[in-house]
């Protein structure tokens, strides 16, 4: 998986620059993560999670079951409309109740940056809707530099959170190699009335490797590894928590400069990654029935991409296919000893094939450029396991055990200037197919509706249409930004009861079983500001407005309220410094239907302060913090089943490193 | 060149990946008698006749049962007998019987079967006796064998005998799924009026309407179930059973006359859980 990172060295940087003025004009982001030193005094937790970090950007929110693995959600949509890759490598979670997003499997100091696409920007990644997220893993590092390392600690005092992290790195002109190990330890953390929330501790493991070898000056091979496992992850929003879940990602990779002379920056890529997933309900007192529910996920993959520039044109290509296996199983356990344990497979060993091309061109016309994306894709999904097939046939009993699809995305940008306006305007199309829960799910309690949800083999592809614009306004000390975009989302799949069916779960509401609905409507509207008042202060703020309705104008669920954030920061010499507020409207537009009930309005106040020490040819770092200063409680709209957030927290990290 | 082959390697690896199937089942079984169990041997003075079941005893409920006729002489399984078996439940003073299908020949002409729908378990004061009456080559045979009839080893109900509300007495088997599957299961129940103490005789054409539950799960129901109809050729009621997960079910049923009128059974709500008649499972 290194191999993206070996890739970007030289082409891309030269591309990055350009990129970047576009950022705050598109809906388009890049957040940086990599705890090189820079970085480390602008992050305000610099050992903070990856959750924390996702959720500092403008386009991403976290849909959140507990302190550990949140779901990003951007554009108003979740996991299974969104790409979600970790350097280009397709990875689905083993969870069938959607506890271990992809980004609870790796940590942020694996990371380089985060980068999002919005909509179809994302579909080089994959088959998505809203977008795409793909976590960028530490570059390479041909640098002739011998050894290296840097060891790091933070406490966090709300949950007596304790991080300790250590790397090493070798680095020559031919050869480098980066490893790195991390610990984290949560306790149940304490809302803002000062209440411990019940089942919300976590503990994690996270070991990277990440290693390149130059075959010759334009040739490089690479090899990456992740093993990352948490423990003891408790889901205060769910009735059951977690006793494990791990991953290995593996990946090797080949790049080359050229390929036919034509191509440039060629990269391939063979990858795998297995998931073990294990929910626990042996810690909760007064459990109806004892059960146990381990997943599995495994994923093989491979993709190869080149550049190729003819005049005023950049064409990008991209081939990739994954095969992944989804297994989930449940048995319950009557209380009568007597009676035989209850079994059921939830994810019936489902296989999915996908394979696609895709291909970019962008046109430049002086200082605009229009940019031209297509992706194609063939999908296919089978039902490995004979007892799982025959389980929905109970539903489906003329359901075929093989169901595939050809999946589209098109998309055009715009991007013009006039003067100190950035104008940008786009249309796409995009289609993806139902997630293995949507499509094959049995019995799947989601504790926030109180539903049992039934997958729905017959769904049809569900498609995008969307249009985006932005103006910005730039000048050298100001910037301000509005962006919006609109998707009418035809078939939208999602659950909707069935009085007929009978609930499984003891205590269940009812059974919703996955349909297309007509269509649904999302918006999402952004207004971004940033003000240099010197080159030391800075001020940059942010106010963002969600739509989401169904075809017979009800609300979704997950549609973000008015949500804002403004920060002052302060970065002189080797100190830093920063004061935050973030906070949102009355979450009012919520959908009872599933589940949500509203969230009142909050405002959090937030601070920290930095500072930076040489000790010889080395580094210490000591950055602190206070979050929620006023020890406010809260819920925000995407809390499930409304678990209050964190109060008071005061932050200290501490970073030494060597060179 | 060496790039086409990296790119055709790759190519490869997609097309391996993404093209992977596989089948398997077809099992054939020569021997028809594999996987039963001989219950019983009565040896006659001429013959041998050996009796096998799916279950290791005669139980309560529905039997299927397997007969072959031994021929002592030429030392051979007979391949054309007529025989006819009568089951009977003695009770100190009185006595009474149990119903039974004919006994037909099967694709083996030297194997027979049958089934028995035993209403009760013999115990010491109480006992079935079967009584077997054969003709081959226009000799008949006749021998009475006292059996034992146990309660299933799992203790669940299998079998219902009851009055309907019409003053019927009536017994009621169930006979399939006997391996039941997490799927849509071809059930099959036998319904039996008592014409007196030693005589049934098929019912037809009433409807047997099934609601299947799980106790342990709040009552949980399942989808697409069939109700039981009657068979002509089979001379039984079929339907489907839908289960939803493995464990305990409890299959519970309503016995309705050709009128449409219940003679037996109760539908299940909140308040009442259970049907008076029921048939249950386990696996």
């Amino acid at each position: 998986m290194m191999g993206l990172a070996i890739l970007i060295s030289m082409t891309v940087t030269a591309q990055q620059v350009e990129e970047d003025s576009l950022q705050s004009v598109n809906l388009n982001e890049v957040i940086l993560v990599s705890s090189n030193r820079l970085n480390h005094q602008k992050t305000e937790k610099p050992l903070a999670g990856l959750d924390a970090f996702l959720e500092s950007s403008r386009n991403v929110s976290m849909v959140k079951r507990g302190a550990y693995a949140w779901e990003p959600a951007m554009n108003g949509m979740a996991s299974e409309r969104l790409s979600v890759t970790i350097d280009g490598m397709q990875i689905f979670g083993a969870c069938t109740d959607k506890m271990d997003p992809i980004t609870s499997y790796v940590d942020v100091s694996n990371l380089d940056e985060i980068q999002i696409a919005s909509g179809q920007e994302g579909a080089a990644y994959g088959n998505s809707i809203g977008g795409a997220i793909n976590l960028k893993t530490n570059a390479a590092n041909y640098v002739k530099k011998g050894w290296s390392g840097t060891l790091g600690s933070s406490y966090e005092s709300n949950n007596n959170l304790k991080v300790a992290n250590g790397k090493v790195n070798y680095g020559s002109e031919r050869f480098f190699i980066n490893l790195q190990g991390l610990y984290r330890k949560a306790y149940e953390y304490a809302a803002g009335n000062n209440e411990k929330v019940q089942f919300s501790q976590y503990e994690k493991y996270n070991a990277f490797l990440n290693s390149g070898y130059k075959l010759s000056d334009s040739k490089q091979i690479g090899l990456s590894f992740i093993y990352d496992e948490a423990v003891d992850v408790g889901y205060p929003a769910l009735p059951m928590d977690v006793s494990l879940a791990r991953a290995f990602i593996g990946s090797v990779n080949y790049s080359q400069d050229s390929l036919f002379n034509r191509l440039d920056t060629w990269e391939s890529k063979i990858y795998y990654n297995n998931i073990t997933h294990v929910m626990d309900d042996t810690t909760r007192p007064d459990v109806l029935i004892h059960m146990d529910m381990p997943g599995e996920s495994e994923t093989f993959g491979a993709y190869s991409q080149a550049y190729l520039k003819s005049g005023a044109n950049r064409f990008f290509f991209k081939l990739d296919g994954y095969h992944n296996r989804s297994y989930a199983e449940m048995t319950m356990y009557p209380p009568n000893p007597g009676e035989e344990p209850m079994f059921m497979l939830t994810w019936p060993d489902v296989h999915t094939y996908n394979v696609g091309l895709y291909a970019e061109d962008k046109i430049s016309f002086g200082m605009d450029f229009l940019k031209l994306g297509m992706r194609l894709g063939y999908h296919k999904n089978s039902v490995a396991s004979n007892f799982g097939y025959n389980s929905l046939k109970i539903f489906y009993p003329e359901m075929e055990r093989e169901n595939s699809r050809i999946l589209k995305s098109f998309s055009a940008i715009y991007h013009k200037m006039l003067g100190d306006f950035h104008i940008e305007g786009g249309l796409s199309y995009g289609e993806r197919a139902p997630s293995v829960s949507e499509g094959y799910g049995f019995y799947l309690f989601n504790s926030f509706d109180g539903f049992d949800y039934i997958g729905n083999p017959n769904l049809s592809t569900e498609a995008s249409n969307e249009v985006n614009v932005s103006v910005s306004y730039k000048r050298p000390l100001f910037e301000v930004a509005l962006a919006g975009n609109f998707f009418h989302i035809s078939d939208y799949i999602i659950g909707k009861t069935n009085s007929e069916l009978s609930p499984m779960t003891l205590g269940g509401a009812g059974v919703k079983v996955y349909e297309n609905l007509d269509y649904a409507r999302l918006m999402n509207v952004s207004l971004n500001g940033n003000y240099s008042f010197s080159s030391s202060l800075s001020w940059s703020g942010n106010i963002s407005y969600h739509y989401g309705k169904d075809n017979d104008g009800n609300n979704l669920p997950l549609i973000a309220p008015i949500s804002y954030r403004s920060a002052l920061n302060y970065f002189k010499n080797q100190y830093s410094a920063s004061i935050n507020i973030q906070g949102a409207g009355k979450h009012s537009e919520f959908s009872s239907y599933y589940g949500e009930t509203g969230a009142a309005a909050y405002l959090l106040l937030n601070a920290a302060v930095g500072k930076r020490f040489f000790i010889d040819d080395d580094d210490l770092y000591v950055k602190a913090g206070v979050e929620n200063i006023f020890d406010t409680y809260y819920v925000s709209y995407a809390d499930w089943n409304n678990i209050p957030r964190m109060g008071r927290n005061i932050h200290v990290t501490v970073s030494y490193s060597f060179n | 060149m060496k790039n086409i082959k990296y790119l055709f390697t790759l190519l490869l690896f997609i097309g391996i990946t993404t093209s992977c199937s596989e089948d398997d089942d077809s099992v054939v079984n020569s021997n028809p008698l594999d996987g039963l169990h001989k219950v019983y041997e009565f040896q006659q003075p001429e013959h041998r006749v050996e009796l096998y079941s799916e279950k290791p005893h005669l139980e309560v409920g529905f039997n299927e049962l397997y007969l072959r006729f031994y021929d002592k002489t030429s030392q051979q399984y007979l391949t054309s007998v007529n025989a006819t078996w009568n089951p009977e439940m003695h009770m100190g003073t009185h006595a009474h019987g149990a119903p039974f299908s004919e006994i037909k020949i099967t694709a083996d002409p030297s194997i027979y079967s049958g089934f028995i729908i035993f209403q009760m378990p013999g115990d010491d004061h109480h006992y079935w006796e079967l009584s077997l009456l054969y003709e081959i080559e226009g000799n008949v045979f006749e021998f009475t064998e006292k059996i034992t009839v146990l309660n299933p080893t799992n203790n669940l109900v299998t079998t219902q005998s009851f009055t309907g509300t019409d003053d019927t007495h009536y017994v009621l088997a169930m006979a399939a799924p006997k391996n039941p599957q997490v799927a849509i299961n071809d059930m099959e129940a036998y319904l039996y009026k008592m014409e007196d103490m030693m005589t049934f005789s098929v019912v037809e054409n009433y409807q047997i309407l099934i609601d299947p539950r799980m106790p342990s799960m709040g009552n949980h129901s399942s989808p697409n179930n069939e109700h039981l109809t009657y068979r002509a050729d089979a001379k039984s009621y079929q339907g489907k059973l839908s289960l939803t997960m493995t464990g305990y079910w409890k299959i519970n049923l309503k016995v309705v006359n050709a009128q449409n009128e219940v003679l037996k059974g109760e539908d299940i709500t909140d308040e009442n859980i259970s049907s008076s008649i029921y048939f249950e499972l386990e696996f």
